[in-house]
């Protein structure tokens, strides 16, 4: 093997390593952040905290039930603003996707995605927190709404892609309206798809906490409506996690388990219904 | 005669619910745009009683004093900037050397089982990076790293002062492991959109594979990976909840990694929800302009040039 042979081989052996070496550097901070996750929480988590509201500094003990029911509230009144607005938006896009317009709302929708989500809220609350004199879970939502859209908006129109257009044009000459096809046909064919998109989207917010910081503000107790301050779980890991409490540091790792878990599963669901074997 | 009227009937309604339902789908879809046009014109308008009584002064100014009413921004900047651009610089090579992993040099089960765990990983929350970021790594930084470089390499400017942990060194890095994950999926799928005949061609030149990379993959997948890298930029300026729980949010510039810093989000979300005055409030608003054009301006890059390679596949999920 001559010299020039052998340096190709070598360079190629030490750049195959420094890839391999890469990876594992990927790989080992974010293990060792899961593993942590996994320890603390599960050292810190009790049937207390899906039961329980706060306990005041000094007590220990407490749980995150309020903040658990304000995100289940707030996500599902944000997926009732965001979804038809995604969805349907993607059934536009589907149908009359080729013109300039609908190109402008595809930049728009992926420029959106990508502003951070805090101006998201600093928005929210010039929009709904002045008028309205207040905190609410409700402006809390609307910023949750505004980070989903674009997300539902894109994955839907891919999965609506894939949607055969033989499939709809047997439809259409059956006679029956675009309406109904677009409903009934394209949206139902696509529907794994859809819910992946829908899931991933819901993961996304769930652990959203700057677009709340001003919106929704956090809540030590129970919040009797939606136009009051109101707790969610991402807030309250936030608030105990810089809090000097040890009391409240346990309670912000069990919060943070039960937050991974939760995204890891819609995530993992979202995956089957994308996965290849559940399609058509 | 009756038949001819229900089908003339039927065709109406037909045309009638079809209108109506373009009409929403329009409208819902247009809303969009309308969406980005009033977080743009809100931002605006807020921030217009600083921007007249500040003017440029905003930008070079180093003063933020809520009780007199001064306020520049420049410490602000000076952080997002270097924290965002050092985490970058570190998580490129990393990132591209992991996707090249994933889609070239691992057998597939290893690839096909690191690609979505990665990918897992950018789903976890940031509140979630900055818990860890402030009760695992920064006390450990404090205690073992950044007396090792204070001692070692405290001639530097870079690692002088006192360890105190929270610090723009603890912001770089965690920002570095939270855009990682995104960086590296991104690349993967430019990666995977090079065509096949390229590196086959590559190959039955009698290239290596490093060879083949730096000949067929590179050249082909560039503008794509400098996309992701741009774009995982855009997510490091924007990033607040992780930097404000490790930066230590004391507004200086110091040329000293181990020194506390401050960065434009983490104002925002430490201060915008207890402004003391209209005037503070609009500051912060300008402070969130700022963000939002730099944002704007990155994002749009970034989209062009992955569009660029994957023809618009690469949606608003990345």
């Amino acid at each position: 093997m001559n010299s020039f042979d052998l340096r190709r081989r070598l360079t190629n052996t030490l750049m195959t390593t420094l890839m391999v070496g890469a990876a594992l550097a990927v790989i080992t901070p974010l293990g060792i952040i899961f593993v942590h996750i996994l320890k603390m929480g599960a050292g810190s988590l009790s049937w207390d905290f899906f039961t329980q509201i706060p306990k005041p500094t000094g007590e220990s003990g407490g749980g995150m039930a309020n903040g658990l029911a304000g995100s289940a509230l707030m996500i599902g009144l944000a997926s009732g603003f965001g979804l038809p607005v995604g969805i349907l938006g993607a059934v536009y896009l589907n149908e009359f996707g080729s013109t300039r317009f609908a190109t402008a709302i595809r930049f728009s929708a992926d420029v959106l995605a990508g502003i951070p989500s805090i101006i998201t809220g600093m928005v929210a609350y010039t929009l709904l927190v002045v008028p309205m004199k207040g905190f609410s879970a409700l402006a809390g939502a609307v910023a949750l709404a505004l980070i989903m859209i674009p997300i539902v908006l894109r994955t839907t129109e891919e999965q609506l892609k894939m949607v055969p257009g033989t499939l709809r044009e047997a439809s259409l000459a059956l006679g029956v309206p675009l309406w109904r096809t677009s409903l009934k046909v394209t949206l139902v064919s696509a529907r794994s798809g859809i819910i992946t998109g829908v899931l991933l989207s819901i993961a996304r917010i769930a652990g959203e906490t700057a677009p709340l910081l001003f919106t929704a503000l956090g809540n030590q107790f129970w919040s009797k409506k939606m136009t009051e301050p109101m707790a969610a779980i991402p807030l309250q890991i936030f608030n105990f996690a810089i809090s000097p409490y040890d009391d409240w540091h346990k309670l912000a790792w069990a919060g943070a388990l039960v937050l991974v878990v939760i995204m890891f599963t819609l995530n993992l669901t979202a995956r089957y219904f994308g996965s290849s074997r559940h399609q058509g | 005669m009756s038949d001819r009227v229900s089908v003339a009937m039927t065709d109406r309604r037909v045309i009638k619910g079809d209108t109506i339902f373009k009409g929403i789908i329009l409208a819902l879809a247009s809303s969009i745009i309308l969406i980005l046009l009033i977080m743009i014109f809100e931002m605006v308008k807020e921030s217009l009683p600083a921007i007249q009584k500040f003017g440029g002064r905003f930008l070079i100014g180093r003063e933020w004093d809520a009780v007199q009413g001064e306020f520049g921004a420049l410490d602000f900047l000076y952080g997002s900037v270097l924290s965002s651009l050092l985490a970058i610089l570190l998580a490129t090579p990393l990132s591209v050397g992991a996707a090249l992993f994933i889609t070239d040099i691992a057998p597939r089960k290893v690839g096909n089982f690191i690609a979505p765990v990665v990918e897992l990983l950018a789903a976890i929350p940031s509140v979630i990076y900055g818990l860890w970021g402030v009760l695992v790594m920064a006390p450990w930084l404090q205690q073992s790293i950044q007396p090792w470089l204070v001692e070692h390499l405290g001639f530097l400017p870079f690692f002088q002062g006192a360890p105190y942990g929270v610090s723009m060194m603890a912001a770089v890095f965690i920002l570095m492991i939270m855009i990682i994950p995104i960086i590296t999926s991104i690349t993967k799928e430019v990666l995977l959109a090079v065509p096949v005949s390229q590196k086959e061609a590559a190959y039955a030149l009698g290239a290596t594979r490093w060879e083949m990379v730096r000949l067929s993959l590179i050249p082909y997948a560039r503008s794509g990976v400098l996309g992701a890298v741009i774009l995982g930029l855009g997510r490091a300026i924007g990033e607040t909840m992780a930097v404000t729980m490790v930066i230590g949010n004391t507004p200086q510039i110091s040329l000293s990694l181990l020194a506390p810093g401050y960065t434009m989000p983490s104002v925002i979300a430490n201060e915008f929800a207890e402004t003391t005055s209209k005037l503070h409030a609009s500051a912060l608003m300008e402070v969130g302009l700022i963000l939002l054009v730099v944002t704007l301006i990155i994002n749009v890059m970034a989209r062009l040039l992955i569009w660029s390679v994957t023809r618009g596949d690469t949606g608003a999920r990345a």
